[in-house]
């Protein structure tokens, strides 16, 4: 996948070119923003053009689901920004959204519904799952994660919040990689430290980082990648594998990134 | 008349207990009635499964084979023995003595010999319990709140259940050897665990034995209904309130959060749009509070949940603040609750001028939680100490305005840039230039 010539298009250009909305790409704030998880964006709107998948994005007029707000007790401002955002998409006739952020899953999915918008909504690991599944999707035979040892460190927004475990390590399995599980998996594993709005503040007093107590963890695995769903899992893994200092025998990336480099 | 004195003396101490109990049960009603109303969604089928696999069935508990496998021993033979109860009940109040056997003839033999052998567990479970309490170092059980009355409380029922199996072996080995000494004693065959004993009683005159046979009968009646009211005031209770808990369990994702709609109306308001689910009257008399200061604040299921809690500790144990030395702890959380409930329904509605935030839980607990779920999803019992946290954080908030400088900062960013960073809107969608222009910058490296 080297074509870099991709048309983006926005909703409001399909929507006044008469065109219906198939599926909306909500990017989220990290993956408009943030240097590093704007890759995970470009890999997953490559695979989607890849997969000839219709699919459209906000653009500018997509905003924060209010979530940090919402979890650090900011009740207004939350719904302040999801009704906006209820209406712009309700305006575009919007059904069916993918994001990679599974904070973004969460609330559109869970919270959006309450204050009117109801919406299919669907995390990009499931969503990655179900391309492979309908052989939509084929990693390479020699794909560079063959046979290689990768750890799945769980989202808690994906995992325990939404029963999500299994999506993204099928994404995995599918590389015939050597998936290795860390001790703390699945609906025991251990939060990155970043929820409940922790990403935007330093943590409180105690006596380690909670994101050096889980790299030390994926690390001890021996894996050589560490593979994450979520934005904030991989801003915080990275920065706990340079805490380690190996950051250059040891990859952070999300599982659309690891597929995205392997067909 | 002075025949029917130990049965009279049995149904007044019957009747005091009851009506301690009773008050007890008063007051624990009248604290959880102290929240909000409000139960949760999910049918009454889809309840009862959940307290027939969580509460009865014990699933969560078996994440931990050893505790989990010693604890259904202790809770099968509190379920099973208190059968025998029924019996000791009806010998009490008619002056019969093991009214059952004559009825029942060898199955009493098996029954007993259930009960024994279930009294023989529950003992060695509780001794097991109490090296895992205090000489093996089990993180759980050291933490900062388990100091003081917790720790003693945890002890002292493992000790009183050890007592009254001991009560009831020693009552079935007097009462063997007496079996050949009175035919009022009526046979109940061999019973395997208590004749072990038999040799430390039967150097013993026959008054000695009907006097400690007797005296073990009243102390394990006495010590049931003591206990029973003993669990009243204990994190004990879970025995009864585990059952109403997870008959109130959610079914929701974990990942949701409770829609204030007092505060959507004034949202939609604001924007100058209708509320489409309806404006919702506004109260009268006093101004809700927006999240929660103090227990009346939460919904009486909070305050349920934390009636519940034995305090195991499982949760925090779970808690990534928690392991990482952060003041939180959501056993903490949970014991603040029912504390602080305890207290405003005994002192009536005295206020006090304490309140749950503050006083019983402070702010950087509170600022602590990653909202991972770890403590809802570790509980045995299905209680929800995210919940309660969200709910103050909400109070801190909106309130007192009173969150840390850097979530402020981000709610600024949020109103004002529409992002938690502060980057300009308009940059918002420029990660797809590289895209849109053609593939012109190409500094996609994979």
């Amino acid at each position: 996948m080297t074509d870099n010539k991709i048309n983006i298009p926005t909703a409001a250009e399909l929507t006044a070119s008469g065109k219906e909305i198939e599926i909306l790409f909500w990017v989220g704030c990290a993956g408009s923003f943030d240097d590093r998880y704007k890759r995970v964006t470009e890999a997953f709107v490559k695979i989607l053009n890849h997969t000839e998948t219709p699919f459209a994005v906000l653009g500018e007029e997509e905003t924060c689901t209010g979530d940090p707000a919402r979890r650090a007790g900011n009740e207004f401002l939350f719904q302040m920004q999801a009704i906006n955002n209820i209406q712009v998409m309700n305006g575009y006739n919007i059904k069916k959204i993918v994001t990679a952020c599974p904070h973004c899953f969460n609330t559109i999915k869970n919270e959006y519904p309450e204050l009117g918008g109801n919406f299919e909504v669907i995390h990009h690991s499931t969503f990655l799952q179900q391309l492979i599944d309908e052989g939509k999707l084929k990693p390479k035979d020699g794909n560079p994660f063959k046979g290689k040892k990768i750890t799945y460190h769980d989202s808690c927004y994906l995992g325990r919040a939404n029963n999500i475990y299994e999506a993204p390590r099928k994404v995995l399995e599918s590389l015939d990689a050597d998936l290795t599980e860390m001790k703390r998996c699945r609906s025991k594993g251990l939060c990155c430290g970043a929820g409940g709005a922790q990403m935007f503040k330093e943590a409180e007093k105690g006596d380690k980082e909670i994101n050096v107590e889980r790299t030390e963890e994926a690390l001890s695995t021996g894996a050589k990648t560490i593979a994450a769903a979520c934005p904030f899992c991989l801003t915080m893994m990275s920065d706990g594998v340079k805490n380690q200092g190996r950051e250059n025998d040891v990859e952070v990336k999300d599982i659309a990134e690891i597929l995205g480099s392997s067909i | 008349m002075m025949e029917y004195v130990e049965q009279i003396i049995f149904l007044g101490v019957t009747v005091l207990f009851v009506f301690l109990i009773a008050k007890r049960v008063g007051i624990i009603r009248k604290a959880i009635g102290l929240g909000k109303p409000g139960m949760p969604q999910g049918t009454r089928s889809q309840r009862f499964r959940e307290m027939m696999l969580v509460a009865f069935g014990q699933k969560k508990m078996f994440k931990n084979f050893l505790p989990a496998f010693l604890h259904l021993f202790i809770y099968v033979g509190f379920v099973v023995i208190n059968i025998e109860v029924l019996e000791f009940i009806i010998d009490g109040l008619a002056g019969t003595h093991r009214i059952f056997a004559p009825y029942l003839a060898g199955f009493y033999t098996v029954l007993m010999n259930i009960f024994e052998f279930l009294a023989l567990s529950v003992l060695l479970a509780c001794v097991i319990f109490l090296i895992r309490r205090n000489v093996l170092s089990i993180g759980r059980f050291r933490s900062r709140e388990m100091k003081g009355w917790p720790k003693l409380d945890g002890n002292l029922i493992l000790i009183i259940e050890i007592v009254l199996m001991l009560a009831i072996l020693t009552m079935n080995a007097t009462d063997q050897l007496l079996q050949d000494r009175d035919p009022y004693y009526t046979e109940t065959g061999t019973l395997l665990i208590s004749s072990t004993m038999l040799s430390l009683f039967e150097g013993m005159s026959t008054e000695a034995l009907v006097f400690t046979e007797r005296f073990a009968w009243w102390f394990h009646i006495v010590g049931i209904l003591g206990f029973a009211l003993y669990v009243t005031y204990s994190k004990h209770l879970h025995i009864f309130l585990s059952f109403v808990n997870t008959w109130y369990s959610r079914f929701e994702a974990k990942g949701k959060m409770e829609n204030m709609s007092m505060v959507t109306n004034e949202v939609y308001s604001m924007l100058g749009l209708p509320n489409p689910a309806g404006d919702t009257p506004p109260v009268e008399g006093e101004i809700p509070r927006f999240g929660a200061k103090d227990v009346q604040d939460l919904k009486s299921k909070n305050i349920l949940d934390a009636y519940s809690c034995t305090e195991c500790g499982r949760c925090t144990a779970e808690c990534p603040a928690n392991q990482t030395g952060k003041l939180l702890s959501p056993r903490a959380i949970m014991m603040a609750v029912r504390d602080r409930a305890e207290e405003l329904a005994k002192s009536g509605d005295g206020e006090n001028g304490k309140s749950l935030l503050n006083d019983y839980i402070t702010k950087e607990e509170l600022n602590a939680c990653t909202s991972c779920n770890a403590c809802v999803e570790a509980c045995p019992v299905n209680i929800n100490p995210l919940e309660i946290i969200l709910e103050m954080r909400r109070y801190i908030s909106m309130e007192e305005s009173g969150s840390p400088a850097s979530w402020n900062m981000m709610f600024q960013n949020i109103e004002t840039s529409f992002s938690p960073w502060k980057f300009a809107p308009t940059d918002r969608f420029k990660w797809a230039d590289k895209f849109n222009n053609g593939g012109a910058e190409t500094t996609v490296t994979d």
